[in-house]
């Protein structure tokens, strides 16, 4: 099992992708028998160039796609290098981990009820600063220009960016690197940006790309936040696909070939401006500048990031909190005029049924994640596991409705198995990506003092590694749980409508309207994988409350 | 009981680092000494049977005249001390001893407490070993490996982060615990070596003493 692990996990996570890309690829040529298209041809492609809407739709997912990864990843190492090593930093971090386990879906709900015409923002801002006697006739959520959408994954990307930096600080020596920059003149900010952050910036490559992929290609943000007329192009792709006119298949399978070409591009491009980047700094970092003045006010500016995200996601999930149990509640008034476990009620039944589902699939996904990935690290990860990380970078929309059509033709779509397994496709690098870097710290003189007492490897592994990394594998299941819970277009397009889970229930009710329904959807898609968070911070703590040699800071 | 080094070369890139052809006695210590990076914990590691792969290793490794050159560490039966205590931080003290203890021995608990007894820390079975002083630590470490019925003790520096009064205590505790086992400790400590009271040799097996 264990010797067989990194080839399964590599099929387990290159097979999926690569057939979902043949049922995209095949039909973007006019093939697909069942459908009648029995010859390859250019047609779909034809088709999608005369849509009116897709010179916008393209122009979206660059621009809502490059525009949020920079300003996440700008934002996350201005906070980094204005606050790295001070108290203040590290009780923010502290933070963090469970604003990780938060889906997107959530917060993005959370936001737009806080910016909405009627949202908060609004209601603190009238009469008396607004005139507003009602909620203005404005398209603050879904602007044409993706603003919005853009808020929506920075809020989200940023907690998960910096993350990702402080995973990395640990292995840069970023301590000493900043104590002999500090000693030698340079400001706080400058030092980190000449010393520490290109050492840096090549361990959070990966989950950089990963931002970018995802933020061009997102489905879920973009139906609660994005723009609607015409929609991003990854809404547009699931748009066709959805449609009862079959025959806007192809041109959807088009869409979706179309849209994995645009992320590769900037993939490409991003590398490209790396390279200058790398270049320009060098001169840089060699010019001698120190920069003592821009501390004060970088320190200043990076914490407009931090207040506004901390604001978004905290007022955000209240604003949840409280219309899902409002009563009446009219503009501008702040606070509802009744308030009312009504909405909480009708939904129970189909709220329990729906948990359920959810919690089976993400409990089994991050399980199953967990022990594939303890087994092909403990095999000795090589080189060509790198490929796990291929469904963070494969957008989503590009593979999954070909993956769907396979699944149709072979009759497994619908069923919870295939659900579950298409899950594993995105939950196993997440759960890779949290567990690898406690795994391989581990003092290895433990494991060969537990060899020379006479235990064999399988001793070893389950009497002494496991239970010394028990908090880093309760967390990286809970980050599995959350990644599960998160899945919409997995679950929409694979459960054909048969699975439904908390979140596809939320994000179809989008386009309602409806705020008390929305807000205890969104609620429930939030609680239940915050409450596997805790859990897993709580239970290796009380576990391991008599042992202070166990690592549970 | 004997620990033979039949003809042992360790090499790195085609360099030995190592070559030592000898016999150790039982209750005989072996020290070999040199300074830091010569291959001493190599050796050792060698020896386990944890051999890092930039390395490689040819001659045999004997214990009591059977072959284990190629066993897997944890069917050698060779005990070895680190630098560190390298207690298990998720188990009680007893548990520690306890993972030492093999599994087919009758009254555990009796052997646990009559080791703490030999180690003077009657009584602390079930405490967390990261309460314990750093020469408690030590000595648990020591019965733990006891414990697991080693036919050769390695010792790699095992005094060399213990304060100097202390140093002198564990270390006569140590050799007069491992009497019976033919013993190899590396170390740079002239005053460790002296201790030994054995042979002193480089890793090349020169007579340093």
């Amino acid at each position: 099992m264990i010797r067989a692990a990194p080839g399964l996990v590599v099929a387990l996570m290159a097979l999926p992708v690569a057939a979902g890309l043949a049922g995209a690829f095949l039909p973007a040529f006019g093939f697909f028998p069942a459908l009648g298209g029995d010859r390859f041809s250019l047609e779909p492609w034809r088709a999608l160039l005369v849509w009116p809407g897709l010179g916008a739709a393209v122009r979206l997912s660059l621009v809502t796609g490059i525009g949020a990864t920079l300003l996440s990843l700008a934002a996350t190492l201005l906070i980094v290098a204005a606050w790295q090593g001070t108290r203040s930093f590290r009780v923010v971090t502290s933070l963090l981990a469970p604003l990780l386990s938060l889906p997107h879906a959530a917060a993005a709900f959370g936001l737009a009820f806080l910016i909405a015409p009627s949202g908060w923002v609004a209601r603190a801002l009238s009469p008396w600063a607004t005139g507003w006697e009602r909620p203005p006739d404005l398209l603050i959520v879904n602007d044409p220009a993706g603003l919005a959408l853009i808020a929506g994954l920075v809020m989200k990307e940023v907690p998960f960016l910096l993350l990702m930096t402080l995973a990395a600080l640990g292995q840069a020596d970023s301590a000493r690197r900043m104590a002999v920059a500090r000693s030698l003149g340079y400001g706080r900010v400058t030092g980190w940006a000449k010393t520490v952050l290109p050492s840096i910036y090549r361990q959070i490559r990966l989950p950089v790309f990963a931002v970018l992929a995802y933020s061009m290609s997102v489905v879920d943000v973009a139906l609660i936040l994005g723009p609607t007329r015409p929609p991003t192009l990854a809404v547009q792709v699931l748009d066709w696909m959805t449609s009862p006119d079959l025959s806007l298949r192809f041109l959807a399978s088009a869409g979706a070939v179309l849209q994995l070409l645009l992320v590769l591009g900037a993939l490409g491009a991003w590398v490209l401006a790396e390279r200058l980047v790398a270049a320009r700094g060098r001169l840089w970092a060699a010019s001698g500048g120190r920069g003592q003045a821009l501390d004060l006010p970088l320190r200043a500016l990076s914490t407009l990031p931090m207040g506004l995200i901390a604001a978004g996601v905290g007022l955000g999930l209240v604003g949840l909190g409280l219309w899902s149990v409002s009563g009446l509640w009219r503009f501008p008034d702040l606070l509802p005029q009744s308030y009312g476990l009504r909405v909480w009620s009708d939904q129970s039944a189909q709220l329990w049924r729906l948990t359920a589902t959810t919690a089976t699939l993400a409990g089994l996904s991050a399980l199953i994640a967990l022990i594939l990935t303890v087994a092909y690290l403990q095999a000795g990860a090589s080189h060509s596991v790198g490929i796990i990380y291929l469904p963070l970078l494969v957008p989503q929309i590009a593979f999954l409705p070909g993956l769907s059509a396979l699944g149709l033709w072979a009759g497994l779509d619908g069923s919870l198995g295939a659900v579950l397994a298409v899950h594993l496709v995105f939950v196993l690098p997440y759960v890779a990506l949290s567990l690898a870097d406690p795994w391989r710290a581990w003092d290895a003189r433990a494991g060969l003092a537990a060899a020379t007492l006479g235990a064999g490897p399988w001793r070893v592994l389950t009497r002494v590694r496991l239970p010394m990394l028990l908090r880093a594998l309760c967390i990286a299941f809970a980050v599995g749980f959350a990644t599960s819970v998160a899945q919409y277009l997995p679950t929409l397009l694979i459960g054909a409508g048969r699975v439904s889970t908390l979140t596809t229930e939320a994000v179809a009710l989008a386009a309602s309207g409806n705020r008390r329904l929305i807000g205890v959807w969104a609620i429930m898609q939030m609680a239940l994988p915050m409450l596997v968070f805790i859990m897993a911070l709580a239970v290796p703590a009380w576990i391991a409350r008599h042992r202070q040699g166990v690592k549970v800071a | 009981m004997s620990l033979q080094l039949d003809k042992l070369r360790i090499l790195r890139k085609d360099h030995a680092m190592v070559a030592l052809d000898l016999t150790v006695a039982p209750g005989e210590v072996l020290t070999i000494m040199g300074p830091s990076g010569c291959g001493k914990s190599t050796l050792l590691a060698a020896l386990v049977g944890a051999l890092p792969a930039a390395f490689s290793m040819t001659g045999r490794v004997l214990l009591e005249g059977r072959e284990v050159t190629h066993l897997p560490p944890h069917k050698r039966q060779m005990g070895l001390l680190f630098q560190d205590d390298i207690l298990f931080p998720h188990l009680s003290v007893a548990g520690n001893l306890g993972f030492g203890l093999p599994r087919n021995i009758p009254n555990r608990a009796a052997r646990i407490a009559e080791a703490l007894r030999a180690a003077g820390l009657e009584g602390m079975g079930p405490r967390d070993p990261a309460t314990l002083s750093g020469g408690q630590r030590a000595r648990v470490a020591l019965m733990r490996t006891l414990l697991s019925a080693p036919r050769a003790l390695l010792l790699d520096e095992p005094f060399s982060k213990l304060d100097t009064g202390l140093r002198d205590q564990i270390r006569a505790f140590t050799f007069q615990q491992a009497q019976d086992l033919p013993t190899i400790l590396v170390t740079h400590d002239m005053d460790d070596a002296r201790a030994a009271k054995g042979a002193i040799l480089s890793v090349t097996g020169e007579l340093l003493s």
